[in-house]
């Protein structure tokens, strides 16, 4: 298949805007536009990528390979499968959006929006590199390289804590790189052992590595799992996100929560899965343990949380425990589910974080507490809210719904107990966004940040002056255009899903048989 | 009869080529030091840090063309006493083209106005001769004491028995005590340290000269060979083979600021000038690495069993010593001694892997590391305030927004010393894991990877302090480094990122096979 050049002009292009936009720093307006375009042409590339692609075809696609350290058999490879193309997707539609959504971002004192969009394109070559390598070592640099970015716009560009969360952030995803580092290496060493020359190919690794005896095995899978668990978050690991997600600026937490932590979840598919299928097995009650506590504690704690960017964060946490579960549930429908809930909860949740960045724009406060009656004001922005927190608690009809009954559904032949725990998130995931926007938007207009404190300078306004309300605006034209598109597709992928579920149901199908996993006797057509 | 006697008298081979880098660079040792007594003082600077650089380029133009028709297993000469061998050759380049950088950073005369050594190091500090040099330009007499000793380093990565071993170890640390106390500024804790430094040096010389003699009445030789021939099978006496070991090795590890004998390096690094912790961080480092590399694996290899857990369970504290004391540091000369010891604690494991694979990856990482450790110090030596280097780690404070680029260099360096994928730091790290894992460490790695992990915590928040903290008001200030400190600078962040990126061609040079005997 031709278009071999798509995934290096896809890696590269970030780059070189990044580069561009940096020299442009010091003038605004021309910086955004050129951010913009980038990542608009970014897009592009990714929808001839998307059309190169086809679904049926070999595993991997759109590969190229250049020697880059032959001593030790490391290879510049890139290629994809369906599960892979749908995130890459995923990083160029959101990319632009953020940069819409962070067009006139309030930033730290002395520092420019030039220089935080052009570390935003940065650390979008890397995120489309970790999802496009296909060698192994080339997935472990970038995987870590993201993190410098990541550190960056956190750390420089974030709220009063920025530089306590950027720090936990980077530790700990570097203790889980490391960790795997480990593994890399043992899984090097033992290609070397096997095949007499060392090889990080992935194709390769994923022939020898199964015949491995299951110790082996487990201690390499180990390695990696540590990584991905920090990653993706599972629960005893994942107090670094609510930190970072809510010291992090807006569109970097789309950015944190939509496609880093997806990284998580792809690599227990592509590396954990595909390469130690035993050890997957052996460990996966252990996961499906995690991700249940993850889906009811997660759930638990967002309810309890006072401040919306934490809040938005454990919604996460619960939700990635219902893509850990699809994943180890070890079914075609389950996996597939897991996979679109993976790009699904991008949307859906980058969207919950964008709007949540919009309420604080104009009351300048984090806490739920400030706020009240919002919807009053902004009628526009309250009914987007509610579209973003019925996707994320998962309504019928849209997006999340069908990858969330897609996971249930085929996770509960295999595992009915966690399954049925699993369910009982559904509903605290309607407790909680509800009570979310029932404090914001509904009722009367009230809380310090829309009326101001009492005997403070706003307390004598009328909510229903006209002063009043040209203070608190409803959504101006660019925060239509930004969140448009993902309206649109939350509903249309909670309608007409087949478009990505065809994409991404074949190479589920090869994860699957790489796994040495069948569907259960008991499954059914399903969504067919 | 006279005839016959003088016929027993067998002359040394000298193979001249092999040996012309050493002999140019103590030749130039010895003509430096007549600098230094008869031109004038107004010409000797131009004339010694032309001499030294003249020097160091043509011991490595030497070297280049010996390189060429070097036979492929390496020779030894001087009957025996040298062995050069491609590890040596490789050490060698290493080391004259660190030294090089090193010198630049000794003859810079911008960033200390007047250079950063004392006009006369014998005058008492604090009084008023001494307030009286402190305007004065610098003496020269570091430029010779630096060549001898790293010619005493290059005999020492080439010395094939323990003698030879011993006189180039004196010859390469008593100018270096010297040079420790020749600090411009803050001369006490300068002298302090050069004290500190000479004593506990002392103590590792005698350590490694009673090893010495016990392997000696092991064996009955002071040949590398011949103690390893004796050790591969004979009822001699164990305890003194690992007795002798265990002496010899403690003095090896001293050098090599590897913990738990690590105790003099912070002190030393914080108190000598900059450019002399440099030196010392960057080529000591290389040379005492290249020596415990030959001992290990010409004359220990075979009794590796037993020493091997020993040095196991060396290589842990070192290695958690670096990171964790690193974390409470606030001096960041003293930070990045115990980062040092860190690292040291890695290079030790890719020294015991005694692999070819093992060796290649300990000389690779002694070269990315003496790179990024050179230009650490240069721009260590760039942050001033009114009293010098502004050394207090806080005040290091915003110093992004005062000196953007200053700050992007030193956090390229800092991510190489955490061994962030794309520096040299991480390929240093991979391969040196790599070929630990392949001989049966895997433990000691997974130990080394959360040292790691520790340990980028201090690195991490240098690089917090400059970018997200606001500059104090009476902050330090980056002095404009002068023409070979921006050299050396460049130099070693190109070589930082380069190696990083496209490792290939130095990985390729780094396997050089077995040591000769």
């Amino acid at each position: 298949m031709s278009g071999a050049f798509l995934l290096p002009a896809l890696l590269f292009l970030p780059l070189v805007g990044g580069v561009v936009v940096a020299l442009l720093r010091n003038n605004d307006k021309l910086a955004k536009l050129a951010a913009l375009g980038f990542s608009l042409g970014e897009l592009v590339l990714a929808v001839f990528a998307w059309i190169a692609f086809d679904a049926n075809g070999a595993r991997l696609q759109l590969t190229s390979s250049v020697e880059w350290i032959p001593q030790f058999g490391v290879n510049f490879a890139l290629g994809v499968d369906g599960i892979a193309l749908v995130m890459i997707a995923l990083i160029a539609f959101l990319v632009p959006i953020v940069i819409g959504a962070s067009w006139e971002e309030k930033l730290p004192e002395g520092r420019t929006l030039g220089g935080f969009l052009s570390l935003i394109l940065v650390m979008e070559t890397f995120m489309v590199g970790v999802f496009a390598a296909t060698d192994v070592f080339l997935f472990y640099v970038f995987f870590e390289a993201m993190l410098i970015p990541a550190y960056f716009l956190i750390g420089r560009f974030g709220g009063p804590r920025r530089t306590y969360a950027a720090m936990k952030f980077f530790l700990y995803s570097l203790l889980g790189g490391l960790i795997m580092l480990a593994s890399v290496i043992g899984v090097y060493v033992t290609s070397a052992d096997v095949l007499g020359k060392g090889t990080f190919e992935w194709a390769k690794l994923a022939e020898i590595s199964k015949d491995l005896s299951p110790t082996a095995q487990f201690w390499l899978f180990l390695g990696f799992f540590v990584a991905f668990a920090i990653k993706a978050p599972l629960v005893p690991l994942h107090t670094w996100l609510p930190d970072s997600a809510a010291e992090a600026p807006v569109g970097v937490g789309v950015l944190l929560v939509g496609v880093l932590d997806k990284v998580g979840t792809f690599g227990f598919l592509r590396y954990g899965l595909s390469l130690f299928p035993e050890a997957s097995k052996q460990l996966a009650p252990l996961v499906l343990v995690l991700a249940v506590i993850g889906i009811l504690y997660g759930a638990f704690l967002a309810f309890g949380q006072s401040d919306m960017k934490r809040f938005v964060a454990f919604t996460s946490i619960a939700h990635f425990g219902f893509i850990a579960l699809g994943i180890f549930a070890f079914s075609s429908q389950s996996i597939s589910g897991s996979v679109l809930y993976m790009v699904n909860h991008g949307i859906s949740t980058g969207m919950l974080f964008l709007v949540v960045g919009m309420v604080m724009a104009r009351g300048g406060s984090r806490q739920f507490a400030d706020y009240g009656g919002m919807a009053k004001l902004t009628p526009v922005l309250g009914g987007l809210f509610l579209v973003a927190g019925l996707s994320s608690l998962a309504l019928p009809g849209t997006n999340s719904f069908v990858s969330e009954f897609l996971v249930l559904v085929g996770s509960f032949p295999n595992e009915p107990v966690f399954t049925i725990l699993a369910s009982v998130g559904m509903v605290l995931a309607a407790l909680y966004v509800l009570r979310a926007y029932q404090q914001i938007m509904q009722g009367p207009v009230r809380g310090t940040a829309l009326v101001g404190l009492a005997g403070g300078p706003g307390s004598a306004t009328d909510p229903e002056s006209d002063t009043f309300k040209s203070k608190i605006a409803d959504l101006s034209r660019r925060e239509l255009i930004v969140l448009a598109p993902l309206v649109a597709l939350i509903i249309g992928l909670g309608v007409y899903p087949k478009p990505v579920l065809d994409v991404i149901t074949p190479s589920v199908t090869a994860t699957m048989t790489e796994a040495g996993v069948t569907d259960p006797v008991v499954a059914q057509e399903g969504d067919k | 009869m006279l005839l016959a006697q003088v016929e027993q008298v067998q002359v040394p081979d000298l193979d001249f080529p092999a040996i012309a880098p050493i002999l140019i660079v103590l030749g130039a040792a010895c003509v430096s030091v007549l600098f230094e007594a008869f031109l004038p003082r107004s010409a000797r600077w131009a004339a010694q840090f032309g001499l030294s650089v003249l020097t160091l380029v043509g011991a490595g133009a030497a070297l280049l063309a010996y390189l060429g028709d070097a036979p492929a297993t390496g020779v030894t000469t001087l009957a025996g006493a040298l062995a050069v061998d491609k590890p040596a050759l490789f050490l060698w380049a290493t080391l004259l083209i660190l030294g090089l950088g090193s010198v630049f950073l000794m003859a810079d005369r911008r960033v200390e106005p007047g250079g950063a050594f004392a006009a006369d190091a014998a005058i008492r500090p604090g009084t008023i001769q001494d307030r009286a040099q402190a305007t004065t330009v610098m003496q020269t007499e570091v430029f010779p004491l630096a060549l001898f000793s790293l010619g005493g380093m290059m005999v020492f990565t080439a010395s094939n028995d323990l003698l030879t071993m011993f006189i180039a170890l004196e010859v390469l640390s008593l100018p270096l005590y010297l040079m420790c106390g020749l600090a411009r500024r803050r001369r006490l804790i300068s002298q302090e340290a050069a004290v500190k430094y000479f004593l506990l040096g002392a103590f590792a010389s005698a350590f490694f000269l009673y090893g010495l003699a016990l392997l000696y009445g092991y064996a009955g030789s002071i040949k590398l060979s011949a103690i390893a021939a004796a050790a591969g099978g004979s009822d001699r006496s164990d305890t003194l083979l690992f007795a002798g070991i265990g002496l010899l090795v403690v003095g090896l590890l001293f050098k090599a600021a590897v913990g738990p004998f690590h105790t003099w390096s912070p002190d030393v690094y914080q108190g000598a000038p900059t450019p002399v912790t440099a030196f010392m961080g960057a080529c000591t480092k290389v040379a005492a690495f290249g020596g415990i590399l030959r001992v290990f694996s010409v004359a220990f290899e075979a009794t590796s069993w037993e020493w091997r857990g020993v040095l196991w369970g060396v290589a842990i504290v070192s290695m958690l010593i670096g990171a964790i004391l690193g974390l409470t540091q606030t001096d960041i000369k003293r930070m990045v001694a115990y980062s040092s010891v860190a690292h040291a604690g890695f290079l030790l494991i890719g020294s015991i892997a005694l692999t070819d694979e093992g060796r290649a990856a300990t000389l690779f990482y002694l070269l990315t590391y003496g790179f990024t450790t050179l230009s650490v110090f240069a721009v260590i030596s760039l942050v001033r305030d009114a009293n010098g280097e502004a050394t207090q780690i806080s005040s290091w404070a915003g110093l992004a927004k005062r000196s953007p680029v200053v700050a992007g260099i030193f956090t390229v360096l800092l991510l190489a010393l955490a061994g962030i994928p794309f520096t040299s730091g991480f390929v240093g790290k991979f391969v040196v894991f790599s070929a630990a894992l392949a001989d049966g460490m895997a433990p000691l790695v997974v130990i080394a990877l959360l040292a790691s992990a520790v340990a980028a915590f201090f690195y991490l928040r240098i690089i917090v302090l400059m970018y997200m903290r606001e500059p104090e008001e009476d902050g330090p200030t980056v002095s404009l480094p002068g023409v070979p400190t921006t050299i050396t600078i460049a130099l070693g962040v190109a070589v930082t990122i380069l190696l990083g990126v496209f490792p290939s061609a130095v990985l390729d040079w780094s396997v050089v096979g077995a040591f000769v005997s």
